[in-house]
Formats: structure tokens, C-alpha cells, sequence
């Protein structure tokens, strides 16, 4: 291993640190809001706030542990990463649990993962590797890239089984936002926003109405005024009612007769924004935007091109989580189920976003040292 | 340049995607401010009191037809009075002012109200069903005293002829706790078919739930519906019932306990099932009280089990029609052997007495079968064997049920060696075989099973199973399901032996000196087999029928077919407890039920029996 100098540790991102800390900090005590059943029942003894801060003070450690190498050693280990979560993906059919109408948990005896959250951070890790000594200036051509589109499509269909449209939305996002930065041609992107665009009506004129129903119903269950959308409209007038200044922290009532669904996990975001309001939720957002900055700054100044990937995917997960669930919070993206990063409660979304911000301030630190 | 290092025309993309990224969360901060300040006011005022709300819409069950389209079962509407307690700002209050309004006992509403404690908020709860007009009309006049109280309009099972075919329609009550852990897609309150077809066929009869997204004002009420999920009602059962037949034969049953079952025999289709005393299933579609249930349940006449399908009984001499089949195919008597009856026959230590004292002196299958002679078939038993009887029971679908779409259906018994080793660890003695011989001893059997073997008998041999469903339809007429025949077995006999045992069951009916003269139809020539089945001990001295209580006396039996020469109905009843021959309690009611079926007026009975022909 390297050595651990002075020089590193100066460069250490206390900034990233203390942004992930605030929003975590959002997430414990939104937790808490979410949860508490009665009067009595106090902050430090509710199970779900102990267990997420024992999360947290995991995800930290993974953090702080992921900066202790020298990152330029996971291009070697990229690829056997990536195998590793799509194992544990493959498990999940084979030995999961189910948990809200899908299957989406190993049980490890002690703890439950989650392995479409690992798959992430390990498609990133891989798509870097992949492209870390691409050539060219932005003039990849699709062929270039194929076999970066087996590696989405494997773990895509996978977490579509599952099902959880969600993570197979972020995944794919996350990839074309890759695509995009390791330089593929932009008339390739052109080439294929008009074949999806048309390929869409042509098989949907193939199918059957009531396959067409079906289909809608999965892409969108808001559409379904009795289940999501009566959900989605309880949380959008939960986020409306916050009005500007919030209703005042515990006094959410929308969230205190569990009138939203998940409310400690992907719709915690409308508990936050009822009790805290417009204020508050611009605060939230502005915290992610300059976590999503930042690691888009070290991206930037990244000395190899890896690095740099590596970084920029990560930073990517986080965004497009951020969007895609305020997005379908507020009711203008369909219902899909996929966690606020650092905030919604969840043991393996946590610890695997925290270790993935170690790595970004790895690369930070290592900036100078060749 | 570090050849590892990002190409500069990349880090370029970098600074579009930091761009892509600003607008992306401004466009979040915009539908936000769009939410929480422009739209601000009015999502809190929804907000308070929970505005928005989920009501369901109970399906429609769907309705059930006879043959030919006839209402058998009904839907009508009901009104219903509901609370959501979280409206009513003072509940106590509230349910004073219902209780004095709708005159119901104190303390019912509040009851109804503990007992939907652990319902989601802001979910209704029914406190009384099926208001009358008044009521309506004083609720809706004090809608300003009630606070989260309202009247909602709900279907409601009818039975428009009450009793008749009540076990084989069924009734519906509210889900148990119990069915609601077992079943799938029921909440608190749905309604459930608990018994006949009503529970046999609740799949297709049940419907799918819609629902409403409704706004309500402070109080609860509803202001306007958002949007809705249409209810899809259940779907529509025809029956091979024909009402009409039915109703003839709860007719002619009269104040007599037991079971009518009329079949096709040539399909096996149901086409009456009449099973006494009833009970009306009206009464659970409204809600029993705990009273009705307890006298329901603790009558010793059990109302609420199906005689013809649950019941199980000797079938006494109407068994001698397997009997002759059996000993014609397997050669043990032929058309011409005769046997001696002298009135009975002593056999190991006892008397096997025949039912006539004097006997019948020398007689063939043919006359053994008209007159019902005992010792002609204890003589045959013995021939026989046990063994051999009971496979040949077997093969009329006797000793199992017959699998039709009903619960609890009985299989009676039909003994054999090994059942008997099985059943009591014991040998079979050939003494009992001679009980078996004439349907008495071990053997038990269901109406609907009797009739099945007599519609085995016409048909020539099919052993079907009894359906009474012939086809499922959506309600606008697409059809769901169609039911065909289903064979269950060929009896595979020799054409004779069925046509010289129709000849037979013809003159018990038609001759002078049969049994069952009371059947007889004018213009419709009827065949059929008596029977009188024991309850008490084979042999016994017994006293005079008319001084035995009630649960002493005989059962009498009748099986039928019309007409012998092609026949299209297959009757057996059943008269439990008459303490009269089958000839005379029984016989009369088949008589009416195939008199019916052929359009011969009820009237003239008593002209047709002066009037009718010897078939001799």
C-alpha cells in the first residue's frame, strides 16, 4: 500500500464529509417524524432512528476505510466487483425475501441487503474500468461501446424481474450519463433517441389492449386511482400543504395518519417537505446540489481518467436518485420506488452510497500524488 | 499529456453535464414552489381533515337463473347507514342521536363502533343494514345533528322464493375473521357465499371491487368524485334447475321431512333438489341475529343440512334394483329362475322374515321386483357375496360422492369384507350379507346418489356426475364457462339386463300387483322401485309404526323414471321418519314431480290411478 502521508490526509474532503452528514442528519430526524407512534415514545428509543443512525455510523466508516488505498487498484478489481453484486443479484430470485410485491432481499441472518443497491456502485466501477483507456475525444462510435450495453443489460433484466422499475431507471441513467462523459459521439445519441422513439410505437401497436393495460399500469401504477394514485396524491397534497414555512417538525398531519405509503422509505421526501415546507426543501436540494458540485469538481481535477469515471458515476447515482424521487414525490414522474440518497431509511442504500462517497474523496486526495 | 489523463474535449462534457444537472434541480425547486406556494393554500385546506378520500364500491354478486332464464336468486338495493367516526366530532353523542332516530337498542352502535377499531382512519363503518323509508327520511332531515354519518346505497341478496331449493342456492353472510386470514381480496364487512352455491361458485359469483377517489367536506360529506374505478359485477350462474319443478316438487312435499332430487338422466343434469325442513336464506342476507342462528343450529331436524346431498340413509328395497342388475349380469339368476318365498328364511341362527308374512310363494326377478319380495334377494345376496355386491354398487357411483359442486357431500357406505376388517376389525358374516341383500344393515345411501342410480337404470347404462351449473355468463352475456355431461362411469351391462329391469320397474308402477301404483302418470308411462328402510334393528320386534316417536319410524323411498320407453326425468325420494311404505308416503310425490314435468295437471291425480292401464 502506498503511503499514508500528511500530504493525504490535508487532502482529505472534509466538505463532501460534511454535506452527507447534514443530509444524513435530515434523514435520522425526518425518520423519527415518520415513525413515532405516540406521544412518549422518545427520539433516542425509536427502533428505526437507532438502527439508521447505526447505518450512518457504518456507511462513515466504509467511507473513511474507502479512502485508505489507492483507488487505481480497483481497476484491477473492477470487473470481479461488478461479478461479485451480480451474484448477489442473481441470489435474490433464488433465496430472497419478499418485501412490498417484490423481491428484493438477501437475508444474511443478521441483516437484509439489498444487492440492486450494490449494483450501482458496482456498474460504475466497471463502466470506469471500461473506459479508463478508451480512445478518442469524444468520437466513440455504438460499436465502441457494445459490450458496455451487455454490461447494463445483464443486471437491468435482473432488477426488472424483481420487479423494481425504479432501480432499473437509475441504473440506466446513470449508464447513459457514463456513456456520455467517456465520450460517446453525440450523433450516436441521436442515432439512438430516434430508434427508441421509434421502436416504442411500433411494438406497442403489436401488443393486445389488455397487454397495453398492463403494461401502462407497471410503467405508471398512478394511474391506478384506488392503490399509486391515490398515493400520489396524498403525498403531493402532503409537499403542498407544507406550504412555504412547513407545518412545524412532528406536526406533519398528512404523515401522522399514515396517509402516505412508505413514508420512512421512498416517500419520506413529502413527509420532510409537509413538516419543513418550501424552506426546508430548498435547503435539502441545495445540500445535494453542492454534494453533486463537488463531486463533479473532483471529477474535474481528477488526475487519470478513471479516477474521473469513477467519480463522475458516482456523483450520477446520486442526482439522478435525487430527481427521480422528488420528481415522483411531487407527481410528475411515475411511482417507482427508489430511495432519497442518504435520507429515506435503508440499511444497504446507505452504507453502499457512503462507501461510494469514500471513493470519490479517494480520488480527490490522490489528485497530486503522481 | 499524461496518456491516462481525461482528453480536454471530455472535461468540456463535464461542464454541460454540471449545466444539466442546475437546470434539472431548478426544475424541481419550480414544481415545488408550483406545490408549496402557489398551490399552497389549497393543498393545505385538502389536507386538513383528510379531504381526499378512497370510498369502495362494493360489486354486484352476480345473479343466479334457472334453465330457462328465471330469477332463482336477486340482488336488490339495500340502504345502508354508515359512521366514519373520525367526522364525528363528538361520537358518544352522535350515536345517542342515531340510536333514538332509528330505534335501535343502546349500545348496539357503539359496540359495532369497538369492534371496526383496528379499521385504517377515516374508513366507514356500517351500523345498521337495510333501513326503511322512515328512517331514511329522519336521518336525512337530522343530517346536521349527524356529523360522519351517512346513507349509502348497497345490493342486497334476495331469495325471492325463500325455502325453495335453499340448500342448493346457499345463502351469503358477512367474512369471518377466519376467512379473512385464509381468502384472499376480503376486507371487514364484504360479503361471502357461506354455503351451497353461493359459497361452492363465490369465485365467479363475486365480482371485483371499485372504488372512488372522493373529495369531502369538514363533515365527511362528499363533495365530488375525482376519479373511479368501475365495479365489475359477478358473474351470472344458469342453472339446469327448472323453477318451475322445483317449486312443484317444495310443493309436493307438503309438511313431509326429507329430500326430492330430479335429474336428466340423460346429461345428469340437476332439475330439482328439494331437501326438508328448510330455512330461508333471506334471513342471513340480512344479518342473522344470534337467536335464529342458535335455533337453526341446535334443531334437531337440522335445517341448515342438505338431506339430499348430506343425508345418508338405508335405501332399503330400492337397493333390490342394483341387487337384480347384479345378479343378472353375473348370471346367478336368470329371467326364468325361480325362488321360493314362504314368508322368510332361516339362516345361521334366525329368520330372515320377508315384508309379506305369508310369502309370495314361487316368483322370477321380474315379479321379485314388482312385489318387492324379500327372500327372493337374501337368496340372491347369498349367491352373490358381499364382495360382489359391493363392486357392483360401486359401479352405480354408491359409497362415494358423486362430486357435485357442493360442500360436505356424503358417500354413505357400501360394505364390503375388506371395509368391515378395516372398519371394526372384524370378518364379514354372510348373515349380513342377507341384510345388505334388501338395502338394510351397513348400507347407506343420499338421495342424489339413488337418484343417479335410477338415471343409470334409464339411460342404459352412463353413470354421470349430477351437475346443476350449466353455464357461467358475464353479466352482458359473454359465456364464461359451459358445463358438459361428465361421465363418471359405463356400467357396461348387457343391453337385456337393463331393458328386462325397466320392464320391471314399469309394472311395479303399472301392474296391479306393484308396489308403487301411486306414480302413476296419465299418458306417461312411469317406471320406479318402493322402499321402506329400518331405522331401528333388522328383525327387532317393533311395535306399530304410529306409536314409535318420531325418530324411530321408517324412512320411505321412491326412485323413478318417465318414460320407460325413453326416459328424460330420474326422481328419488325421499320421506324421512313417515313411518309409512314407500308405496304410500313416497311414491305419490314422485308421482306429482314427473305429472309436473310432462304438463299433466295436479288435478288429475285421482282420475289417473282408476284410469290407468295394466301394462300385463
Amino acid at each position: 500500500m502506498r503511503q499514508f502521508d500528511r500530504r493525504l490526509a490535508y487532502h482529505f474532503d472534509w466538505l463532501l464529509v460534511a454535506l452527507t452528514l447534514a443530509v444524513a442528519s435530515v434523514g435520522i430526524v425526518t425518520i423519527y417524524s415518520a415513525t413515532v407512534t405516540s406521544e412518549k415514545g422518545s427520539f433516542a428509543t425509536n427502533p428505526l432512528v437507532i438502527r439508521q443512525a447505526l447505518y450512518d455510523g457504518i456507511g462513515l466508516a466504509g467511507m473513511v476505510a474507502a479512502v485508505f488505498f489507492d483507488y487505481r487498484r480497483l481497476e484491477r478489481y473492477a470487473y470481479l466487483i461488478f461479478a461479485f453484486a451480480l451474484v448477489m443479484l442473481v441470489l435474490v430470485p433464488v433465496m430472497g425475501s419478499v418485501g412490498g410485491g417484490a423481491r428484493r432481499w438477501i437475508n444474511l441472518g443478521v441483516v437484509s441487503v439489498q444487492p440492486s443497491e450494490m449494483i450501482k456502485v458496482g456498474l460504475v466501477v466497471a463502466l470506469a474500468r471500461y473506459f479508463h483507456r478508451a480512445r478518442g475525444t469524444g468520437d466513440l462510435r455504438l460499436r465502441d461501446v457494445a459490450p458496455a450495453f451487455v454490461m447494463l443489460a445483464i443486471p437491468a433484466a435482473l432488477i426488472l424481474a424483481q420487479p423494481d422499475l425504479g432501480t432499473v431507471g437509475v441504473v440506466t441513467a446513470v449508464f447513459f450519463s457514463i456513456l456520455f462523459f467517456a465520450g460517446l459521439r453525440l450523433r450516436s445519441f441521436l442515432l439512438l433517441a430516434i430508434v427508441g422513439g421509434a421502436a416504442v410505437p411500433l411494438l406497442w401497436g403489436h401488443l393486445k389492449p389488455y397487454q397495453q393495460q398492463r403494461v401502462l399500469t407497471f410503467l405508471s401504477p398512478e394511474m391506478d386511482p384506488l392503490g399509486a394514485g391515490y398515493h400520489v396524491i396524498q403525498s403531493k397534497i402532503a409537499i403542498g400543504s407544507g406550504m412555504f414555512w412547513g407545518k412545524g417538525y412532528l406536526h406533519g398531519t398528512q404523515n401522522k395518519l399514515n396517509f402516505l405509503p412508505e413514508q420512512h422509505t421512498d416517500f419520506i421526501f413529502s413527509v420532510f417537505a409537509e413538516e419543513w415546507g418550501y424552506i426546508g426543501a430548498l435547503v435539502l436540494i441545495v445540500l445535494y446540489a453542492a454534494l453533486v458540485l463537488r463531486g463533479l469538481q473532483i471529477s474535474y481535477r481528477a488526475k487519470d481518467r478513471f479516477g474521473s469515471l469513477l467519480a463522475f458515476g458516482i456523483v450520477a447515482i446520486i442526482f439522478w436518485q435525487v430527481v427521480i424521487n422528488v420528481g415522483m414525490t411531487s407527481g410528475v414522474l411515475p411511482v417507482v420506488g427508489i430511495p432519497l440518497p442518504f435520507v429515506s431509511y435503508g440499511g444497504s442504500s446507505i452504507t453502499s452510497m457512503m462507501i461510494a462517497l469514500g471513493l470519490v474523496i479517494n480520488v480527490n486526495m490522490r489528485r497530486f500524488t503522481f | 499529456m499524461n496518456r491516462r489523463e481525461v482528453p480536454a474535449a471530455l472535461r468540456r462534457r463535464l461542464v454541460v453535464s454540471l449545466a444539466a444537472v442546475l437546470v434539472l434541480l431548478g426544475l424541481t425547486l419550480i414544481r415545488l414552489w408550483h406545490l408549496q406556494v402557489t398551490e399552497g393554500e389549497q393543498y393545505r385546506s385538502l389536507s386538513e381533515n383528510n379531504r381526499i378520500r378512497l370510498k369502495r364500491v362494493r360489486a354486484t354478486r352476480g345473479t343466479v337463473l334457472d334453465r330457462h332464464g328465471q330469477i332463482m336468486v336477486d340482488n336488490r338495493p339495500s340502504f345502508d347507514v354508515a359512521l366514519v367516526p373520525e367526522d364525528a366530532h363528538d361520537v358518544p353523542r352522535t350515536l345517542a342521536t342515531l340510536t333514538r332516530l332509528l330505534g335501535a337498542e343502546a349500545g348496539d352502535f357503539s359496540s359495532a363502533v369497538q369492534a371496526a377499531a383496528n379499521r385504517p382512519p377515516f374508513e366507514e363503518v356500517i351500523l345498521k343494514r337495510d333501513i326503511d323509508w322512515e328512517s331514511i327520511v329522519a336521518l336525512e332531515t337530522h343530517q346536521l345533528e349527524l356529523p360522519g354519518v351517512s346513507v349509502q346505497v348497497g345490493p342486497r341478496r334476495t331469495y325471492p322464493f325463500g325455502t325453495a331449493a335453499a340448500h342448493l342456492l346457499g345463502y351469503v353472510g358477512e367474512v369471518s375473521q377466519q376467512e379473512l386470514t385464509s381468502r384472499q381480496g376480503y376486507r371487514m364487512g364484504d360479503l361471502i357465499g357461506k354455503a351451497g352455491a353461493e359459497r361452492y361458485w363465490e369465485g365467479y359469483l363475486r365480482g371485483v371491487d371499485g372504488g372512488q377517489q372522493v373529495e369531502v367536506d369538514a363533515v365527511g360529506r362528499k363533495l365530488r368524485v375525482l376519479s373511479e374505478v368501475e365495479e365489475t359485477p359477478g358473474n351470472t350462474l344458469i342453472l339446469s334447475l327448472d323453477r318451475d319443478l322445483q317449486l312443484a316438487a317444495e310443493r309436493a312435499m307438503g309438511d313431509r321431512e326429507g329430500a326430492v332430487v330430479a335429474l336428466d338422466p340423460r346429461s345428469g343434469d340437476v332439475l330439482a333438489m328439494v331437501s326438508r325442513p328448510a330455512f330461508d336464506p333471506n334471513v342471513f342476507a340480512r344479518g342473522i341475529r344470534a337467536a335464529e342462528w342458535r335455533a337453526l343450529v341446535q334443531d334437531r331436524k337440522r335445517p341448515l343440512n342438505s338431506k339430499a346431498v348430506q343425508g345418508t340413509y338405508p335405501p332399503g328395497s330400492t337397493f333390490k334394483v342394483v341387487m337384480a342388475a347384479a345378479a343378472l349380469e353375473e348370471g346367478v339368476v336368470n329371467p326364468f329362475t325361480q325362488i321360493f318365498c314362504g314368508g322368510g328364511i332361516f339362516f345361521g341362527n334366525r329368520t330372515f322374515h320377508c315384508w309379506r308374512p305369508s310369502g309370495h310363494g314361487d316368483l322370477n326377478v321380474h315379479e321379485a321386483l314388482v312385489r318387492s319380495c324379500d327372500v327372493f334377494f337374501y337368496q340372491v345376496g347369498q349367491r352373490l357375496g358381499i364382495d360382489t355386491i359391493a363392486d357392483y354398487a360401486h359401479r352405480f357411483g354408491l359409497g362415494a360422492p358423486t362430486g357435485i359442486t357442493l360442500d360436505h357431500e356424503s358417500g354413505g357406505v357400501i360394505p364390503s369384507s375388506a371395509w368391515k376388517r378395516q372398519r371394526f376389525g372384524e370378518p364379514w358374516y354372510a348373515g349380513e350379507t342377507l341384510s345388505v341383500a334388501i338395502g338394510q344393515g351397513y348400507v347407506t345411501t343420499t338421495p342424489l346418489q339413488m337418484a343417479n342410480v335410477i338415471a343409470a337404470i334409464a339411460n342404459g347404462g352412463t353413470v354421470y356426475q349430477p351437475q346443476f351449473v350449466k353455464r357461467v355468463e358475464t353479466p352482458d352475456g359473454t359465456s364464461v364457462l359451459e358445463q358438459q355431461p361428465i361421465v363418471t362411469n359405463d356400467l357396461g351391462f348387457k343391453k337385456t339386463t337393463l331393458l328386462q329391469i325397466r320392464e320391471a320397474l314399469s309394472d311395479v308402477v303399472n301392474s296391479s300387483r306393484g308396489t308403487g301404483t301411486k306414480a302413476r302418470v296419465r299418458g306417461i308411462e312411469v317406471g320406479g322401485k318402493t322402499g321402506t328402510s329400518q331405522v331401528g334393528k333388522l328383525g327387532a320386534e317393533r311395535p306399530k309404526q304410529g306409536h314409535m316417536v318420531r325418530e324411530r319410524k321408517d324412512h320411505a323411498w321412491f326412485i323413478a323414471f318417465a318414460p320407460v320407453s325413453s326416459p328424460e326425468i330420474a326422481v328419488a325420494v325421499l320421506a324421512e321418519h313417515a313411518g309409512e311404505h314407500g308405496g304410500t308416503a313416497a311414491a305419490p310425490i314422485a308421482q306429482q314431480v314427473i305429472a309436473h314435468y310432462f304438463g299433466v295437471a295436479e288435478d288429475d291425480d285421482a282420475t289417473i290411478r282408476q284410469t290407468a292401464r295394466v301394462s300385463f
